[in-house]
């Protein structure tokens, strides 16, 4: 418990890059024109809460979570956290989910305007 | 079996999701019939569950057997039950009325439809039903996901909207999941009720302010509370009626569901949740005066219930904020008299736009020999969200009213009151020109009433609308006022 506040305190380069990540997944959803473009962002941005969730289960000078000899009892600190990795397992298959249904949304869309900039869409949806 | 009951209701549909599609190539009679049984048995079991759990106490199933915090598990109280028997039975409702709808329009994709419909009532039944933050997540997305396609088979309009709303939904909920990553940096579990013990041992840090700031944004996004309901009109407005009719009812209730978990059940009584309900508080005012005055300026019906929601969405965070017994019964029953009656409301403005081809407040004119019956429902839910008496809606709202008083929250009282004379205006606009304006064109004009199909559903919403203000008293002493957190009442 202590050592998780601790490692969440300790600021290393992983959070920060999880930081920038989501600035740029949420300025580029915000700012950019295209929607393919906003989707990429939007891609991004689950992205940096995959790093984020990745960087708490990091332990400096551990291994892989496999157990192999039990007999001296189990060294926590000797391994990384595997539960933060099982749950973006998860969080990476709702990604790829968002993105399917993403994508198929903007083959309509295309197909029915034939074009995917925000402006020249809107233009359309005006008339 | 019965030891079952709170997975299977989860289950359930689910398998039945996976199966329909199958069903529907040939047979998509077959195929409705299966998802109609699916909702009954989860309408039946939830309403079980919660007769058990409003006398036993809550009900707590572990997944698989294995023990939490390490297993998942589902944690069954009155709140949840309550919530289960509420969406099962919207779900049902616009389940049958969309029947008649997509065999008049679009019969090819009738085990679709109905598959993504159980994929949808899944993930709502699995959000309500779960003692997990993670778990949580995870249904929070197959519902959203459901939904997206759902809303999107509403033509080229409703494809677009539903992007943006792909597009902010998703950052609500990975602003949701980094919620859950601070919690369980701080303390290593998922589980709510180990999550809530091993808080009181950490105590305040910047990273919990994080945390419960990220999930608060996360969920009110999901809530469409304003101002984070940007998405919200434009896909109401467009979406198959059956789909509006229930994800406009359900979906933004579970998500204040979620949002009232977290911040009385899991961090009940701390500080930083505190702060959190005192920022819903200040949105919850503007959320109300924004909605009723946005709703006020439309001309097309979908789109002034849309904008009355984001209203009632105020209303009910309102009262979360205010926090005392009576201000958070008044939440609950408006979550569930807004969910009863704006399904209702969605269902008549889409079936009258299905047989008339036009959805304007305009074009209500004459309506009420039209389609009588229809009309007659939509007016009780009208009276409904305006807050007369006898129906449910006045109940609610005299809740909310007495708790902000109470609490001398004036900001509260002063907006509860402006909004309900502004929705008078802007519903009785629409019960005029229906009932009272009469058009000697219109004289002429066949029926144009509803198939029964569309028109039952319809009706017993409504009817429960009376019903519920009926009997709002024994409701709420054996099951709203069960709801709440021991920590309030």
């Amino acid at each position: 418990m202590g050592e998780m506040a601790e490692l969440l305190s300790i600021g290393t380069v992983q959070y920060l890059q999880a930081a920038a990540l989501l600035l740029v997944g949420l300025y580029g959803i915000v700012a950019r024109r295209h929607l393919l473009r906003k989707l990429m962002a939007m891609n991004i941005l689950q992205v940096a809460v995959i790093v984020f969730f990745i960087a708490l289960s990091a332990k400096s000078g551990a291994t892989v979570p496999v157990v192999v000899d039990e007999a001296g009892g189990i060294d926590v600190a000797a391994y990384v956290n595997p539960l933060p990795h099982a749950l973006m397992l998860t969080a990476i298959v709702v990604s790829v989910s968002t993105t399917g249904v993403a994508l198929a949304l903007l083959i309509r869309i295309r197909r029915r305007y034939g074009t995917l900039s925000e402006t020249a869409l809107l233009d359309k949806l005006r008339e | 079996m019965s030891a079952h009951l709170p997975i299977l209701i989860v289950v359930v549909p689910l398998v039945a999701a996976l199966v329909v599609p199958l069903l529907g190539r040939r047979t998509p009679g077959v195929a409705h019939a299966v998802t109609l049984a699916a909702l009954i048995f989860a309408l039946v079991a939830s309403g079980l569950v919660l007769a058990r759990v409003v006398v036993d106490g809550v009900w707590r199933y572990q997944l698989g057997g294995w023990a939490p915090p390490w297993g998942i598990e589902y944690v069954v109280d009155p709140l949840s039950g309550g919530m289960m028997v509420l969406v099962s039975f919207l779900a049902l409702a616009a389940s049958t009325y969309a029947w008649s709808y997509l065999l008049a329009t679009d019969p090819g994709r009738i085990g679709l439809f109905d598959s993504l419909y159980l994929l949808l009532v899944t993930g709502l039944l699995g959000i309500v039903a779960t003692g997990d933050l993670f778990n949580l997540y995870v249904f929070l997305e197959i519902s959203a996901i459901a939904a997206y396609a759902l809303l999107a088979m509403g033509g080229d309009r409703a494809t677009v909207a539903t992007f943006r709303y792909l597009l902010i939904g998703t950052v609500g909920s990975s602003c949701y999941l980094l919620g859950t990553g601070y919690f369980y940096a701080l303390t290593g579990t998922l589980n709510m009720a180990d999550l809530t013990e091993r808080l009181s041992g950490v105590g305040e840090s910047p990273a919990m302010a994080v945390g419960i700031g990220l999930i608060v944004v996360g969920l009110a996004i999901k809530a469409a509370v304003f101002p984070f309901h940007g998405w919200q009109p434009d896909v109401y407005t467009y979406a198959p009626p059956p789909v509006t009719g229930f994800v406009a009812a359900a979906m933004t209730k579970v998500s204040a569901y979620a949002i009232f978990r977290v911040l009385y059940f899991v961090l009940g009584g701390t500080p930083v949740a505190a702060s959190a309900l005192v920022f819903l508080g200040g949105v919850g005012v503007l959320a109300i005066l924004a909605g009723s005055w946005l709703a006020l300026a439309q001309t097309d019906i979908r789109r002034m219930l849309a904008y009355s929601s984001v209203g009632q969405m105020g209303y009910i965070v309102l009262g979360f904020s205010i926090g005392s017994p009576i201000a958070l019964v008044g939440a609950l029953f408006h979550v569930l008299n807004h969910a009863v009656m704006k399904s209702c409301l969605f269902l008549v403005a889409g079936g009258v736009r299905w047989r008339t081809g036009f959805s304007s407040v305009a074009s209500f004119v004459g309506m009420g020999r039209r389609m009588p019956l229809s009309m007659l429902a939509f007016a009780v839910a009208a009276v409904s969200m305006v807050g007369l008496p006898p129906t449910v809606g006045f109940f609610s709202k005299w809740y909310l009213l007495l708790g902000a008083f109470e609490a001398r929250a004036w900001p509260g009282v002063a907006a509860l009151v402006v909004s309900s004379g502004l929705s008078a205006v802007y519903f009785f606009r629409v019960l005029e020109r229906t009932f009272v304006v009469s058009d000697d064109r219109l004289v002429a004009t066949e029926s144009r009433e509803l198939p029964a199909g569309m028109l039952g559903p319809v009706l017993v919403l409504a009817a429960a609308g009376l019903l519920l203000g009926l009997f709002q008293q024994p409701l709420i002493t054996h099951v709203i006022q069960r709801a709440l957190p021991a920590t309030v009442s």
